[in-house]
């Protein structure tokens, strides 16, 4: 059986990661290579970056962090953030990226997904995306969710899967940030339609949110960052933990 | 993880199939040395082989075939180790686009996708249980896990796989059929596991 998985987010900008860390033994907190390095010593399943440089040089930076990672670490990896076109990814693939993800550019051009699943295969492309309940409904939201679109989130999970996307990354921006627990209904409600994996992201505050999360809505992944960066859940123990739920890791 | 300490050397079949930036990132961090095969003749300056390969197997054999390498693999005398697609390509023939290959070991590659109610591709961490002691598994757990992905398999025979992998069904995760290995997984991606599996291949003679 496949293990779930649990992957620790890191953002970053300039080359250097933007949120505070807090890890006793890191020499440079705000190297993201080394701190990759370390979460796959503590036995994190993959890595997310979510490059958010905003200068013209950017194609650059990222293309040098992806390999600065690649060099480094044994684990799988996904770089998100900027990437418009057929030509961004293949720098990264190139570079020693595993998957890409995308997000606001496959809502403005959903041809996207086809063209990077027919290029590079649909194991490398993410579908990332950032969803919000209005009005008792689920509607996909742009720019890091401040956006609202009219496009229900399930029909573009649907729609995104359709043209080739290899996994979903599905944040609820009503979640994220809360440490009150992932959104497992709706999770559980998209989830059982996909025949690719999904992973859940938003809300991850103690253990016991990543046991209910895989528990109650049976997602392959669970995505976190702030509770991993601050040290407030170690991944050693949080697989021991879900071990013992009966959950199967790594 | 140790070092590679033999001097020997890896030649990576390069044939245009897919990204290699993470397999000779792994061979850097081990030690390990390793140059570019991109022609028949250049397979003899080396004491070991490495076919990689992502994407499409109907492609990358194709690929193979333009490149002049498809014809010499099968006479190589010296270990090669074909990784993902790269080992798949070892096979007779793959339902991706159905496909002939280069028939090395009579096992046919398969479509999850109608045999299984998992979701394709299988991609993530799963147990790998070696059996029949291919040297290529020395010093690892016999449960370990490995990181997958893909959407077609090699079928599972007693003779041929050096280890199986469950999902939905029973595949090789690892084949070996005389000096030719193959495993399905990436050793390139795969933890420490993955790096003790490349060191055991770069020392077999």
């Amino acid at each position: 059986m496949l293990a779930k998985r649990i992957i620790p987010c890191l953002d970053v900008k300039d080359g250097r990661t933007v949120k505070g860390v807090n890890f006793v033994d890191l020499r440079d907190a705000g190297d993201p290579v080394e701190l990759a390095w370390q979460y796959s010593r503590q036995g994190a399943d993959e890595l997310v970056f979510l490059d958010i440089t905003a200068t013209h040089e950017r194609r650059k930076t990222t293309a040098e962090l992806v390999k600065a990672v690649a060099r480094q670490v044994n684990i799988p990896f996904t770089i998100g953030g900027g990437i418009n076109e057929l030509a961004d990814a293949d720098v990264l693939l190139h570079s020693g990226a595993d998957k890409i993800s995308i997000n606001s550019a496959a809502v403005r051009n959903p041809g996207l997904i086809n063209q990077m699943a027919e290029a590079f295969g649909i194991q490398f492309v993410v579908v990332a995306v950032d969803t919000r309940h209005v009005d008792g409904k689920n509607y996909v939201h742009l720019n890091g969710g401040r956006l609202k679109t009219d496009i229900e989130t399930e029909d573009w999970i649907k729609e995104a899967e359709s043209r080739g996307a290899g996994e979903i990354l599905l944040t609820s921006m009503d979640h994220d940030g809360t440490k009150n627990g992932f959104d497992c209904d709706f999770l559980k409600k998209i989830n059982d339609k996909l025949s690719i994996p999904l992973i859940a992201s938003g809300g991850a505050g103690n253990m016991q949110h990543f046991v209910e999360v895989f528990q109650e809505s049976n997602v392959d992944a669970a995505l976190a960052a702030s509770v991993f960066h601050y040290g407030e859940i170690l991944i050693p123990e949080l697989k021991d933990e879900l071990r013992k739920q009966g959950i199967e890791v790594r | 993880m140790p070092k590679a300490d033999s001097k020997d050397m890896i030649g990576i079949i390069n044939y245009g199939a897919g990204n290699i930036f993470s397999l000779t990132a792994a061979l850097n961090r081990l030690g390990i040395p390793y140059g570019m095969i991109n022609e028949v003749d250049e397979i003899a300056s080396y004491d070991r082989i490495v076919i990689p390969g992502v994407g499409h197997a109907g492609t990358a054999m194709r690929k193979l075939q333009e490149s002049g390498l498809a014809a010499s693999i099968g006479k190589i005398t010296k270990p090669v180790l074909g990784i993902c697609v790269g080992m798949q390509l070892l096979t007779t023939f793959s339902e991706e686009g159905d496909s002939p290959l280069l028939n090395i070991t009579p096992l046919k590659t398969l479509h999850f996708e109608g045999r299984i109610t998992e979701k394709v591709p299988h991609m993530g961490w799963n147990k790998v249980f070696h059996e029949n002691e291919s040297p290529i598994f020395d010093n690892i757990k016999k449960d370990a896990y490995f990181y997958f992905v893909h959407s077609y398999f090699i079928e599972y025979n007693a003779t041929f796989t050096a280890a199986f992998t469950q999902y939905g069904l029973k595949f090789s995760a690892a084949i070996q059929d005389k000096n030719f290995y193959g495993v399905q997984f990436h050793p390139e991606k795969s933890g420490e596991a993955g790096e003790r599996l490349l060191l055991n291949f770069s020392n077999l003679y």
